[in-house]
């Protein structure tokens, strides 16, 4: 078997064990919910219930300020309590609908062509506008943006994002196994909107089960698809990285994958286009992976959008007395958490639980020109140069060397072994060129 | 710290606090999490560690040393080791901050720089050496990591033009007093071709049954270390196979000019410091050039210079002055050798 993969990058510990082979379980119906009105890229969503409203599963609460925003939808039926600052899993505090559960469960389903074969394109992104659809990956991107492109963009192959580089996570890989048919219906749905019969779906290979079923799954459809085994290195799921491997295309700086004729999705995406086009059913749950040697039972599961972290480890056997660190997303680009009361958003792919944290970043050397972080760097760039130009407070020479291309995957800090935190001094260096003024 | 700590239930709204978030108390808890920026997960190698292994790989070499030139070679070694490490403790507390002798680089200096030294070279000549290759070689650029030369060869070089006489005395293994009067003096093989037109034989030159610096005269030796360090790559094999292979290639060009004037290439190779030299010394992570490409235009420089020195220069030996010169050259290399951004080339 042929495996593609991109240029650079590293390995760390796949730890998928705890939860690659477990198939996804419901959460039970939670008591209430908090959903942020901000849980994509772009302007915060705009509260359009107040106190003491009922509302259905699936019921618009928050609308979409302008093109460049999202949807939010009530997860659960129920009396809206409060609109207020609640604490978010992104580390501030941000407005959310408050939501106590009456027990039962209403939908209130979108409105969606009968047949989204016969429907248009405008039809079908509208739907999936509506849905309130933002990219699952973990980058929370506005779908419906993504599969409306500039009309200049000559568009010739769709990629379907199923790498999941990221250690611990399973949601991608158990998705692909658990709800085959509902991620090649949203990938179908996709190719549909954009009008492309070459598709792609990149699995990297630790994931050989997930592999075997979408190659059946899409021989039985008699789809054109290629699904393409990708040798396992992260950060594979990176957008860039991943068409870099699949198609051998560079997106140029700065750019988008438009522009190079290429739109890539994450499997979570396609099924949740499908619940919406299909079914009528708003993003509302998302499968999340709770797993880590911190957690009693590691599982993956299907979650509502705003249950807490609590309620979702609740269901796994809660966590284990030495847990010290837990995080939302993976250990490479995750976020920490200093407590358990925050929900669940669109974009949390995982909860990870762990009883170490690596003791190597209790002590920092000097750099020694190693070049490690060099031959890791999946964008090409000097992450030692950049941070020690940040440091030295001269962001903007740091600039002219291509600061702004950092993606931010960690993996620079993830090799170094005098532990410098690169990628932090990058990050205050692209903070403090983003604040610069326009033209300066 | 029991899970009810960790998965607090909901605090209950309190009806005389209004408007205030219910489970604000959460936020001033003692809590028990650690918050880290991500990435969370790290690789294991850390910088002592790669120190520590490079001093391992020589191990070897030392060994074979002591043997060849028995317990002056050892406390030389001895020497250049303490006098490293008690210069840079001593800049340390000048500069005021935490002692940085856990890192494993100052050891390494002086043990490189022992290595580099003739058998009977005097311990005060051995302690100056280590002292300016750490305290100018290294700390006046700022410790390690800033310093431009590799500083066990700038403390080398500093000692050859101190005692050119002591430095180009070179004795029989297995003859060596400590005192070094009795020892039968004797040329180097590279002293030998160069002023004798004697060429060594290779088993003598490969076992190290020669004249010359405590750690260069054995190649297996150095082989087994430096193929070490190439495997768990601390040392890049860029740099060793630029180094070595252009001393190969062009100390062939020369030898094809005239077989009977110049030596061949293999011993080019075997005798002298140029292994020591492409394994231990250029390969400096500090001091050779950052990107690949870099690495392999330095290693080809150095090996390049190294038979231009021995064949056409006044000395018969080259290895410390071809990789400072392109220790020199590396902020340049590192320059013009930029990796292309991810996108760049289609931009």
């Amino acid at each position: 078997m042929k495996l593609f993969t991109f240029k650079k990058g590293v390995h760390p510990n796949p730890e998928k064990k705890f939860t690659c082979a477990k198939v996804v379980e419901t959460l039970p119906l939670p008591k209430e919910v908090f959903i942020p009105l901000q849980q994509h890229i772009g302007k915060p969503a705009k509260a359009v219930v107040k106190k003491k409203d009922l509302v259905k599963t699936g019921q618009l609460i928050g609308e979409a300020q302008g093109k460049f925003s999202a949807n939010i939808h009530s997860s659960v039926t129920g009396v809206v309590k409060n609109v207020g600052l609640f604490q978010h899993p992104m580390g501030s505090r941000v407005e959310m609908v408050h939501i106590v559960t009456s027990g039962e469960d209403d939908w209130d389903l979108l409105p969606r062509p009968a047949d989204w074969k016969s429907a248009s394109a405008e039809e079908l992104n509208e739907v999936v506008f509506k849905a309130g659809i933002v990219g699952l990956g973990g980058a929370v991107f506005p779908t419906h943006i993504k599969l409306d492109p500039p009309k200049e963009k000559k568009l010739d192959a769709f990629i379907l994002n199923g790498c999941e580089c990221e250690p611990y996570l399973t949601c991608d890989h158990r998705m692909m196994v658990d709800f085959a048919d509902r991620v090649l219906d949203g990938m179908a749905i996709v190719m549909r909107i954009l009008n492309l019969t070459n598709g792609y779906i990149g699995i990297e290979d630790n994931k050989p089960d997930a592999i075997e079923r979408m190659r059946q799954k899409v021989a039985e459809r008699g789809e054109p698809w290629k699904v393409v085994a990708l040798k396992t290195k992260y950060p594979q799921g990176a957008e860039k990285m991943l068409i870099s491997a699949v198609l051998k295309r560079q997106v140029p700086e700065g750019g988008l994958p438009a522009d190079v004729g290429v739109i890539v999705n994450n499997v979570g995406t396609a099924m949740a286009i499908a619940d919406a086009v299909i079914d009528g059913k708003p993003l509302t749950e998302r499968v999340v992976t709770v797993t880590g040697d911190g957690v009693v039972e590691p599982k993956n599961v299907m979650a509502r959008v705003g249950d807490t972290f609590a309620s979702a480890l609740e269901f796994c056997g809660g966590l284990k007395n030495e847990t010290i660190q837990v995080y939302m997303g993976g250990p490479m680009m995750g976020m920490s958490q200093f407590h358990m009361e925050v929900p669940m958003v669109k974009g949390t792919s995982g909860i990870v639980a762990v009883t170490k944290v690596a003791e190597k970043r209790n002590k920092t050397y000097a750099c020694i020109k190693c070049n490690a972080c060099v031959s890791a760097c999946p964008v090409h760039l000097l992450p030692n140069r950049l941070s020690r130009l940040t440091e030295k407070g001269q962001p903007e020479e740091a600039h002219k060397r291509g600061l702004m291309n950092c993606i931010e995957c960690g993996s620079c800090v993830f090799v170094c072994p005098s532990s410098i935190p690169l990628l932090q001094w990058i990050r205050i260096g692209k903070f403090k060129i983003n604040r610069l003024p326009k033209g300066a | 710290m029991s899970e009810e700590t960790q998965v607090p239930e909901a605090a209950p709204e309190e009806p005389s606090k209004k408007k205030r978030d219910p489970r604000e108390k959460l936020f001033q808890a003692d809590l028990p999490l650690v918050l880290t920026a991500s990435p969370h997960d790290y690789n294991v190698t850390t910088t002592p560690q790669i120190m520590w292994s490079v001093v391992a790989a020589l191990a070897p070499t030392v060994g074979v040393g002591v043997y060849l030139f028995g317990l002056q070679a050892l406390a030389l070694i001895l020497v250049c080791v303490v006098a490293a490490l008690a210069t840079e403790a001593g800049i340390n507390r000048l500069k005021g901050e935490a002692f940085t002798l856990g890192d494993g680089s100052a050891a390494l200096t002086g043990l490189l720089l022992a290595l580099t030294l003739p058998p009977g070279l005097s311990l005060f000549s051995g302690a100056l050496g280590s002292i300016f290759a750490i305290a100018v070689g290294k700390q006046i650029f700022g410790g390690l990591g800033y310093n431009i030369f590799n500083p066990a060869l700038l403390g080398r070089a500093f000692l050859q033009a101190s005692f050119p006489v002591a430095m180009t005395s070179w004795i029989y293994p297995g003859t060596a007093k400590f005192a070094a009067i009795d020892a039968v003096s004797a040329a180097t093989p590279l002293g030998l071709f160069k002023f004798e037109q004697k060429a060594t034989p290779y088993l003598d030159l490969i076992i190290g049954n020669i004249g010359g610096s405590i750690g260069e005269t054995s190649a297996l030796a150095v082989l087994v270390g430096g193929l070490y360090l190439v495997y768990k790559k601390y040392a890049d094999w860029r740099v060793v196979t630029g180094f070595l292979g252009s001393t190969l290639v062009v100390g062939a060009l020369v030898y094809l000019l005239d077989p009977t004037a110049y030596p061949t290439p293999i011993h080019h190779i075997l005798a002298g410091g140029a292994l020591f030299g492409a394994f231990f010394m250029a390969t400096d992570m500090v001091t050779s050039p950052v990107n690949p490409i870099g690495s392999w235009i330095f290693g080809i420089g150095c090996g390049f210079l190294l038979v231009i020195i021995r064949v056409f220069g006044g000395l018969p030996e080259g290895v410390m002055y071809s990789i400072l010169l392109m220790n020199g050259v590396t902020p340049l290399i590192n320059r013009y050798t930029r990796p292309k951004y991810f996108g760049e080339a289609s931009a």
